[in-house]
């Protein structure tokens, strides 16, 4: 989102309900709201509602928008907001799960790690579709808090600070939860790609 | 892992290293570690894969077009959608 910036919406212009400039900030803006909203929710459906709702609520809410974060990431902030509202409607029992406030940065809680290279595996594997679905599915192994952090920071390409005002978190939180999520995340990729590479060292 | 404690140190700063936002002592101290220690090297650069992988598949997704056009009806701007 970052470079797009550099052609700046006209904000006042935003503010005042202006129809053409309204509408280049939804194309701008909407394929990565919708990434967020479908790996916050896992669901095309959920994640269109998510979008025009993030939108609904942004275009009402713009003519009291102070700026004190980017657009982009106030943006982002509203379709997390809505995300974890409907996660919490869906799935009330899991909401609130153990690692959800434990912001500790105990490395003992990490139970373990899997020590296997498969760095060395052809690019054409990490690109393949599926590896795709094996990183939805582990990304939706994460907590919701966890997820968050992750998206914004390793999909969207925010920075620390960016991710900590879209969450309305401290950046000391933004950076253990992302150390937490990069590790799962990294557990559970090692676990598949530690048995593809068996497999292939088998065959030969 | 061999020398656990000093693993463990290092992979509660993994993540500022491969973020390049270590200060430069941690780093050198983390970098010296590293050259002696195969099981945190591997570590390491699994997690720079991982998030590598992350950022070249799912950074590229966009939404359907279908999905765009609703959008834009929905909020009433669909005279000033480009197709």
């Amino acid at each position: 989102m970052t470079e797009q910036e550099i052609d700046s919406l006209n904000l006042s212009a935003l503010k005042q309900g202006n129809h053409s400039e309204l509408a280049r900030m939804v194309t701008r803006y909407s394929d990565s709201i919708y990434r967020v909203a479908l790996g916050m929710l896992n669901n095309p459906s959920d994640a269109e509602d998510i979008l025009q709702e993030t939108f609904i609520k942004a275009i009402r809410a713009l003519p009291t928008f102070e700026g004190r974060s980017s657009l982009s990431t106030w943006l982002y902030r509203i379709a997390v907001n809505e995300s974890l509202m409907l996660i919490r409607k869906q799935k009330p029992e899991v909401a609130v799960s153990d690692d959800e406030f434990n912001d500790s940065n105990d490395i003992d809680s990490f139970p373990s790690f899997q020590i296997q290279d498969w760095c060395c595996l052809p690019e054409k594997d990490f690109m393949s579709t599926e590896t795709k679905s094996i990183l939805d599915q582990s990304i939706q192994k994460l907590s919701a808090n966890l997820r968050s952090v992750f998206i914004l920071r390793d999909i969207e390409g925010l920075s620390i600070q960016e991710t900590a005002e879209a969450l309305g978190i401290t950046e000391t939180n933004v950076k253990t939860r992302l150390l937490r999520a990069r590790l799962k995340l990294r557990e559970e990729l090692s676990d598949y790609f530690g048995e593809y590479l068996n497999k292939e060292n088998q065959n030969g | 892992m061999d020398n656990k404690q000093h693993c463990k140190e290092l992979l509660s700063s993994i993540s500022e290293y491969i973020d390049g936002s270590l200060n430069e002592q941690l780093c050198a101290e983390l970098e010296s570690h590293l050259n002696g220690c195969d099981n945190c090297r591997v570590v390491v650069n699994t997690l720079k894969k991982t998030i590598e992988i992350y950022h070249d598949q799912v950074s590229q997704d966009t939404a359907p077009q279908d999905v765009k056009d609703r959008l834009f009806v929905k909020l009433n701007l669909d005279d000033y959608m480009k197709k």
